[in-house]
């Protein structure tokens, strides 16, 4: 016999695969779109940090005059993400699987508690159930920013028709910026999440597939917020917390 | 305290060759469901191009057309600003169908359903009411700037020489059915042409521009006339119009030929 913990339910799974081919191509195709006006940068004074983006990386990727070809792309998969948004968001809201996404007042100070771990300066971590403190903020925060790409790519596609919205988000020019810099937050956040996923290892990254962990007691990755009960309670001869494995 | 209200997951004991089943079929229906987001790709990379861009997407970019025409009001208007503001002088960015200097005898040909085509001045144009407005162009490009036009409104160039009609008549909001689905324009030498559905033709922010700035509008921008249409993109601004007719069926469009959205309405 083998303790399993349902993880992630079915629907969960499908959004969550779903999004990411969907993302890569909302995301590739925006970079075809913004080449053709291409002004932001970050510069301290006169000196620029950071240019998005420089010619080499163009040309590497073969992004330039796509422009039209970016747009087609964009205007078409725009609908499967805000459809598997939309279902995402209602799912989690109406199954009550938002109590393990968002983040409560407590959160904030486990997040410090596990970047601090995570960075070896901590023995253990925060106890937590599903997600912890980190991780609820990172998603929850993601699925915000998912939410304001569609109204800032709202803003910016329909600015007369829906234009109390472009005005309510500062303005066009504004509004292509925010869009501009979500999309490179979802770029920061997909670099972090798979970092942290293939150090979490296989037995985490294959629940998002599965759908469930088989349940390793006394986990030091994965501390319940009680102490799980020890498998075989009745063997004398079987410690309740493995030695290091 | 914390987790005072977030549920503990469900747990349960099953023997391995339940997890055994389960891992096999959940990795089964991913891998199917990869091959299948691979599929979709190279269905629609391999499709054949409908005027510049893959015949699936082409098709959707169609029917977000019909989307927009639901929620398309002549009362959404795009916001207006001070003249001030405008761009002294406003950005040039495309020398399409304008790059030969306009002939002295310029003519505003417009063709009509049954009858000759009408041959008009700019005199005829400027006798119509006088608009002016200050907005942000927008180029499909990404740029955007504050730029001050003015000329008639092309729904009163439409009312008062009764264009854009099978009738005949003027056209009439409670006639949707008498008015073409379509306004084609372009350039003298038919170098740059432009195809706009009927209802952008008609929002009272459309132009039918000849100043700039309070000055007559430059051979760059298209002199004597041109198009202003806040309601698109500024590929469908077309300059130094030469020729203006209506149809049911899309006219040709410059930039829809080489992959752009046909619609592009803003």
């Amino acid at each position: 016999m083998k303790r399993i913990v349902h993880k992630h339910p079915l629907a969960i799974r499908w959004f969550h695969w779903i999004n990411f081919p969907v993302l890569f191509v909302m995301i590739w195709s925006g970079l075809l779109i913004y080449w053709a006006y291409d002004p932001y940068k970050i510069q301290i004074g006169d000196y620029v940090l950071l240019s998005f983006f420089p010619d080499s990386f163009y040309k590497a990727l073969k992004v330039p005059f796509r422009l039209a070809e970016g747009m087609a792309w964009h205007w078409v998969f725009m609908w499967v993400f805000i459809l598997n948004g939309i279902l995402y968001v209602a799912y989690t809201f109406i199954s009550g699987e938002w109590r393990h996404l968002v983040p409560d007042r407590n959160s904030f100070r486990e997040a410090g508690q596990v970047v601090l771990y995570d960075l070896g300066l901590r023995k253990t971590q925060p106890p937590f159930v599903k997600y912890n403190g980190a991780q609820k903020i990172a998603y929850f925060t993601v699925m915000l920013m998912g939410i304001g790409s569609v109204l800032t790519g709202f803003a910016i596609y329909k600015p007369v028709q829906i234009a109390w919205l472009t005005t309510l988000l500062g303005g066009y020019e504004a509004a292509r910026l925010e869009h501009f810099t979500l999309t490179v937050g979802f770029v920061l956040f997909f670099v972090v999440h798979v970092i942290q996923v293939a150090r979490a290892g296989w037995h985490n990254f294959q629940s998002m597939i599965t759908g469930f962990e088989v349940v390793k007691p006394g986990d030091p990755e994965r501390p319940a917020s009680q102490p799980v009960a020890p498998v075989h309670p009745s063997d004398p001869a079987s410690p309740t917390q493995p030695a290091l494995s | 305290m914390s987790q005072s209200t977030e549920p503990k997951l469900p747990e349960e004991d099953v023997p391995e060759s339940v997890t055994r089943r389960k891992t096999l079929i959940s990795f089964g229906v991913f891998a199917l469901a990869a091959a299948g987001s691979a599929g979709l790709y190279k269905y629609i990379a391999d499709s054949k191009n409908a005027m510049g861009v893959k015949r699936p997407l082409r098709l959707v970019l169609n029917e977000n057309e019909t989307v927009a025409k639901t929620y398309f009001s002549n009362a959404h208007l795009v916001p207006t600003f001070d003249p001030k503001q405008a761009a002294r002088p406003a950005r040039v960015n495309g020398y399409e169908g304008i790059k030969k200097p306009v002939t002295d005898d310029w003519q505003l040909q417009v063709d009509r359903a049954n009858a000759e085509p009408l041959l008009l001045s700019m005199d005829a144009i400027k006798a119509l009411p006088k608009h002016e407005i200050t907005y942000e162009f927008k180029c499909i490009e990404g740029w955007s700037q504050k730029q001050n036009w003015a000329g008639a409104r092309l729904s009163d160039f439409l009312a008062a020489y009764k264009l854009g009609t099978r009738s005949g008549n003027a056209p009439n909001p409670d006639q949707p059915d008498d008015l073409f689905k379509h306004v084609g324009m372009e350039t003298p030498d038919k170098g740059y042409y432009v195809g706009i559905d009927i209802e952008s033709a008609l929002h009272p922010q459309t132009l039918l521009a000849y100043e700039n700035n309070g000055q007559p509008i430059n051979a760059q921008h298209g002199a004597p006339l041109r198009l202003i249409i806040p309601v698109k993109y500024g590929v469908k601004n077309l300059k130094r119009i030469g020729r203006i007719f209506f149809s049911d069926e899309r006219p040709r469009d410059f930039w829809a030929e080489r992959g752009y959205d046909y619609y592009v309405g803003l």
